[in-house]
Order: structure tokens, then sequence, then C-alpha cells
């Protein structure tokens, strides 16, 4: 009870000393200036962090279109096609990509998919879309594994009923268990949506960290968090809370997209 | 003789793992007629139901041996598509699992998947479907509610009405009524003696009293092995074997 107390209290805490620290700079800067303008200029007084927000949002949407397609269709394939042995192995290894440094990630990221890029599509290499298919593997574990849990998770009673209406295991599949998963499936991708939009060093790695607003996938960008963690190590004053303004932006993000999570997984317990 | 008989099955061996589930089934099931099966848990009726759709098949422990022939077709052989002959051979389960759709998407189900868009002709199926199974009336005004909200007996009728909609040859029923009430008992009985002018029958049940008031036929299954097999009078009132006699007024054990 303590402890579990003392986890809430560091939480609260947390997001106390983040607001305390940047929510003053909002108001003093003015909400929208802050948000929608394109000059990230600490130097010279000017506080815009639009291009960091498109930056995080794009990367974040190319690692759900790299991410949920390969997770699902790997859940998929593994609770509905495979032994149950062969599972028991398979999804703990999966899980496994999950305990990989994101630093190794990175690593990856700027020694091997970088150069690729450069090399066959052209633009620095550094870019959303190396950012995009490292966040990607990153989170699918989290959307495997969750998906997996909630296909099995289907009575097998759905299954068979399916297939006594003539259904094929590709209709049963994807009109019955699939629909019947939903809701976990959408909870386990918008975790790792979560953790996409939260990831800083491996994205430091491999978006390249320009500050301005995109025009292709091949273009580096700047997201939020690495903003926070480039520029932390020399900040002062203004600028300083600037960066803490920003933690502020991303908190909010990442609260409303576990308030969906919970949502999707609560709908679920009430449907039974 | 050929055409009388729906199914014609000949030494029919069940095994499920290591151990075997049915000996030696032969019996002849005429078509257009009900058939109870009835014997005590255990004594391998709904394997044996489950094996005239192939539905064993999705269980990788059961192999099957000897021959089921529908309509003078081996149904096991490698030629035959199990999802087509689950089309002609439906089926109805003991707990009625409604999809997690509207009533009207539980039934539009299996037309659907046989490509059946015309939105008049569903309409049409719904209607009938659900009239044979004595369900319109009571859902007729709120066909787009979820499936899930009907009660115990009105699901269950939703799963035969269902299985009307993919217009099949036989119908399958495995202790449909174990769950329900006297009442529901009464309306999916009463749907029975009217479909079986067009379709074949096999219930499988737990209730002796039903088998006697519905089926035209009757077999007693006990330990694997199918007892005896007659008109449902003779084995009610007249039964060759003593275990079917013992079973039948409930001195069984």
């Amino acid at each position: 009870m303590a402890i579990a107390l003392s986890a809430i209290t560091m939480l609260v805490l947390i997001v106390l000393f983040i607001i305390k620290e940047g929510l003053p700079f909002i108001f003093k800067i003015g909400i929208t200036d802050f948000l929608l303008s394109t000059d990230w200029e600490p130097a010279a007084g000017k506080y815009g962090i639009f291009p960091m927000i498109a930056g995080s949002l794009w990367v974040t949407l190319g690692a759900i279109l790299v991410g949920v397609p390969l997770g699902l269709a790997g859940a998929v394939f593994l609770s509905e096609f495979i032994p149950q042995w062969a599972m028991k192995t398979i999804k703990p290894t999966i899980e496994l990509l999950a305990g990989i440094p994101s630093v190794v990630y990175g690593f990856i990221g700027v020694m091997v998919l970088a150069p690729l890029i450069r090399e066959y599509l052209g633009g620095p290499g550094l870019s959303i879309m190396a950012a995009s298919i490292i966040l990607g593997i990153m989170i699918l574990p989290t959307v495997m594994s969750i998906s997996i849990d909630s296909i099995k998770a289907v009575p097998n009673s759905y299954r068979e009923g399916a297939f006594a209406l003539g259904a094929t295991h590709w209709q049963t599949i994807h009109m019955v268990v699939i629909p019947a998963a939903r809701s976990g499936i959408i909870a386990g991708i918008i975790l790792g949506l979560g953790r996409a939009i939260g990831e800083t060093m491996a994205v430091i790695m491999v978006a390249g960290n320009a500050v301005k607003l995109p025009n292709s996938p091949l273009d580096s960008v700047r997201t939020l968090t690495a903003n926070i963690a480039l520029e932390m190590g020399y900040a002062t004053g203004m600028h300083r809370q600037a960066l803490f303004a920003t933690g502020v932006v991303l908190l909010i993000i990442i609260m409303l997209l576990n308030y969906i999570a919970m949502t999707a997984i609560r709908d679920r317990g009430k449907k039974k | 003789m050929e055409g009388d008989y729906k199914f014609r099955i000949n030494n029919l061996n069940v095994f499920w793992g290591k151990a075997q589930a049915l000996r030696s089934i032969s019996i002849d099931i005429p078509a257009n007629r009900i058939l109870g099966i009835i014997g005590p848990s255990g004594s391998g009726k709904t394997v044996f139901l489950r094996s005239l759709n192939r539905m064993n098949d999705l269980v990788p422990e059961i192999s099957v041996e000897g021959r089921i022939l529908l309509d003078g077709e081996d149904i096991y052989h490698p030629d035959v598509d199990p999802v087509k002959l689950r089309k002609r051979v439906g089926m109805v389960f003991a707990l009625p699992v409604p999809l997690p759709a509207s009533i009207y998407d539980n039934i539009v189900f299996s037309p659907s998947l046989f490509r059946i868009r015309d939105r008049k002709k569903l309409n049409h199926l719904v209607e009938t479907s659900l009239t044979s199974a004595f369900l319109w009336d009571e859902v007729k005004d709120r066909l787009k509610t979820s499936a899930l909200r009907l009660s115990g007996g009105q699901q269950q009728r939703l799963c035969l009405a269902r299985v009307l909609a993919m217009e099949p040859e036989v119908i399958l029923l495995d202790e449909p009524c174990s769950g329900l009430d006297p009442i529901s008992t009464a309306a999916i009985e009463d749907a029975l003696g009217i479909l079986k002018k067009n379709f074949t029958i096999i219930l499988v049940t737990n209730n002796t009293k039903q088998a006697a008031r519905v089926a035209d036929n009757t077999a007693f299954f006990l330990m694997s092995e199918m007892i005896e097999y007659g008109a449902t009078e003779q084995i009610f009132t007249m039964p060759r074997d003593k275990r079917t006699n013992d079973y039948v007024t409930g001195r069984f054990g």
C-alpha cells in the first residue's frame, strides 16, 4: 500500500514539477506563439515548437505505419496458424525485443538503415523514414504481444461458430476473430504509439534533428523529446523554461493517448 | 433406396489421441426425418455429430476412419472442400454463440460469405429464417440491436435461424436446449417439427423425453458404441437391448 502510494506520489510530483517549470513560460510567451510558430531560435528569443510537434507526429505516424501492419500480421500468424508449443517459444523471444536498449536500435539505424536510405532513396539518410522504421521495430513487441493476448482471448466457440457457418479460416479471422479482439488490438496500438512518441535516444540518433518543417519522408526532423534532450545540457533562463514547456506539451499528448487506451480497454470489459 | 438416405455411415471409428471416441458406428440416416441421438455424457454423441460436418478437423488430436457418405459422396474424400461441406451440413451448438454483432448481421453472416450481396434477397432471408426459428415476432422491430442482448432462449433460436439462412440440407443440433427453459425448448421443438419438411435433422440430446417427443428415429449411444437404432416408438416402448431399456426408463447405473 505504502509503495503503491509512493509510486502515485512520484507521478504526481513529476507532473507538478514539469507543469510548474513549464506552464508560466507558456503563458508568458502565449500559447499560439509557442505551439504554432515555426521559429525556434532560443538565442534570439524565438520559441516556436511547431516543427517539433510536426516532427513527433510524423515520426510516430510513420512508426505506426511500419509497426502496426507487421505486428498485427505477426500476431494473427502466431496465434492462428502455429502450434501452441511453437508460440510459447516465439512470443517470449519477441517480447525480448522490448529489452534491447534504444541506443542499440539507434546504432543500427545510423550504421545500416540511414546509409541504405541515402544511397537508394536520396536525402540525408537521417530522416523521418529512418526514424519511422526504427521506431516501428521498437513498438513491434508491444503491438504484437498485446494483440496476441487479445486474439487468444477470443472464445474458441466464436471460431467454431463461424466455421460451422461455412467460413474459411481467413474469413473467420477477419470477420470474427479480429473484430472480437479489436479493442484489445487498438489498446496495443495506442500503447505502442505512446512508446513511439516518447522515445528519445534512438530518434535523436536517426532523425537528423533539423529544426524545420519536413516536406518529404526523406527530410530530417527534430521531435519534441529530441529537442529537450539535445538542448537541456546548456540551456539557461528562458531557454531552459522553454524546454520544460516542451515537456508539458509532450506530457499532455502522452496522457491523452493513455486515456484513449484505457477507454478502449474499459469498453472491452463492458461488452462481456 | 439411395435417395431416401441422406447420410450412410459405414464402420466409423474416431480416435481422440490414443483413446477411441467412437467404435465402428454404422448407421443410415433417412432424409427429411429427425434423428434423435441419446446417451449419457461422454458416450461419443457430440464427436459423432462433429464428424458429419468435419468440425473434428479443427482438433488436431482427432482422427477419423471409416466411410461417411452424404448423398452417396464420401465427405472425407481429399477432393471434398470442408467449407462447402459445412455449408450443406449446418450445425447448432449446445451453448448459443451469437457473434458480437447485430441480430441482422448474425443472420446474413453466412449468406454474405457466399457472395450474396443483394439487399432484398438478404432481407428476405432474414425474415424467413427468423420466422422458421419462431423468433421473428420477438425481434422484428430491433434487428439492428446487438444479438448479445437477447435472452439465452432467443440466442439459441437466433443460432438456429443463422444456420437456416445458410440454406443447408442437413442441420446438426448438439443439445440445443440444454440451457433453455421449457418454453424456449418448446419453441425450438415446434420449429424442428416444421423444418423437417425441408431439412434432414440430427438432434443430439441429453433429454430422452425430448427425443421421444420430436425424433422420428432414435439412436442410443453408450461408451463410444451405438447400442441400438430404430424408430423412436420402438426404442422407447420395446427396446431390444437391456441397456437401452435401462437408459430410457431412467434406471441406468
